[in-house]
């Protein structure tokens, strides 16, 4: 406790707008062994950074899962526009000579 | 047709088990009722969590507590079929979440008793990894891990509240002077520790105070809460004579077991 910085919930009166006001959203990502990256395994509320941490370890390592535990605040993630994916995604499509499988290989190169 | 009652042989050593093994046990059946009552999600999957690993090292302790007994009483018989004044647990842990307005769960009361149970736990377990019996070491050597995240959780959740609103100061305040009346009990030592420290079954329960005190008095500190003044009360759960609450939590821990002899999932 003593690392913690600030405290979310001091100062605050207890009307009716804090008591409407959410804690913020977090990513959670886990590793699941040493050598491994973390992989995104969903969210939770949680009201400052070592509380996130805590109750992403309790709702998503319950069962072994993890070795190592990322949080971040969602409003910290920049995403794609959903209604990019046409603009962004779809030219890809026909390009198959970006693979390396579109090329073939002179018979002399073994074992590629 | 109910099951009858067991009869269990308390030696030395065997209450000394006992007092551990049923204090994780109750605390842990008390936790349980927060389950999905809990003021967010995410924590109520937490204080579950909390809860199952008391039952857990419940099991171990009583199943342990079974085999020095020698009388054929496994952990479900000895945690489903004694009598109330057979159950040792320290009284603390059988008081209801109950807050000073009536709420039935106050999760004041509920974090600032877990901050207190896993700070003792956690400097009993440290000292259990050296017992002579190798059976209970062993335990201690797992728990001691499960134990020191009890802490954590629960001591964030205390300076959270005790330094947060006027409303969580106001309840922190509240659950301190009801709760710290009840952990004298923690910190007394009879025969059964006299003969648990000679044989080096584990430690006499007054060598945890100053420890605990210490930290407990840090704790608070960070909370912005006082050390409530001692009192002369002392409760008596480890010695078999109980709150007026244990026999609710008996009966709702009991029926199936008394109703269905060996009922198993």
């Amino acid at each position: 406790m003593s690392e913690m910085k600030t405290n979310p919930m001091k100062g605050q009166s207890a009307s009716a707008d804090d008591v409407a006001q959410e804690w913020p959203l977090w990513e959670v990502f886990v590793r699941s062994k040493s050598g491994l990256d973390h992989k995104h395994c969903g969210s939770l509320h949680a009201a400052d950074p070592q509380m996130a941490i805590q109750l992403a370890r309790d709702v998503y390592t319950r069962r072994q899962e993890g070795s190592s535990v990322w949080v971040v605040r969602s409003d910290q993630i920049v995403a794609s526009d959903p209604s990019d994916k046409d603009m962004y995604f779809d030219p890809m499509e026909d390009k198959v000579y970006r693979h390396p499988t579109f090329y073939k290989l002179p018979s002399e190169v073994d074992h590629m | 047709m109910t099951t009858p009652s067991i009869q269990v042989e308390l030696s030395p050593s065997v209450q000394y088990l006992l007092r551990l093994g049923d204090t994780a046990l109750i605390l842990g059946q008390r936790l349980g009722e927060w389950c999905g009552h809990a003021p967010v999600l995410e924590e109520d999957i937490a204080l579950a969590n909390i809860a199952l690993d008391l039952i857990g090292q419940a099991r171990t302790l009583l199943t342990r507590a079974g085999e020095l007994e020698g009388q054929g009483h496994d952990e479900d018989q000895l945690a489903f079929l004694r009598e109330e004044r057979d159950y040792r647990n320290a009284t603390i842990v059988e008081l209801p979440h109950s807050g000073a307005a009536g709420e039935s769960r106050d999760f004041a009361f509920t974090v600032l008793r877990n901050a207190m149970m896993a700070t003792w736990f956690r400097l009993m377990w440290e000292r259990l990894r050296e017992s002579s019996d190798a059976e209970l070491a062993a335990i201690a050597g797992k728990a001691v891990k499960e134990a020191r995240y009890h802490q954590q959780h629960s001591a964030d959740w205390v300076v959270r509240l005790g330094d947060g609103t006027d409303e969580s100061a106001r309840r922190m305040r509240a659950a301190l002077d009801t709760l710290w009346r009840y952990a004298p009990e923690l910190f007394e030592s009879d025969a059964v520790d006299a003969s648990a420290a000679a044989n080096g079954l584990g430690p006499r329960w007054d060598s945890l105070r100053e420890p605990w005190l210490a930290e407990m008095r840090e704790l608070l500190a960070d909370a912005n809460l006082d050390v409530p003044a001692d009192s002369a009360f002392r409760s008596t759960g480890k010695t078999g004579v109980h709150t007026e609450h244990m026999g609710y939590i008996l009966a709702d821990m009991q029926h199936l077991q008394r109703a269905y002899p060996g009922g198993v999932w």
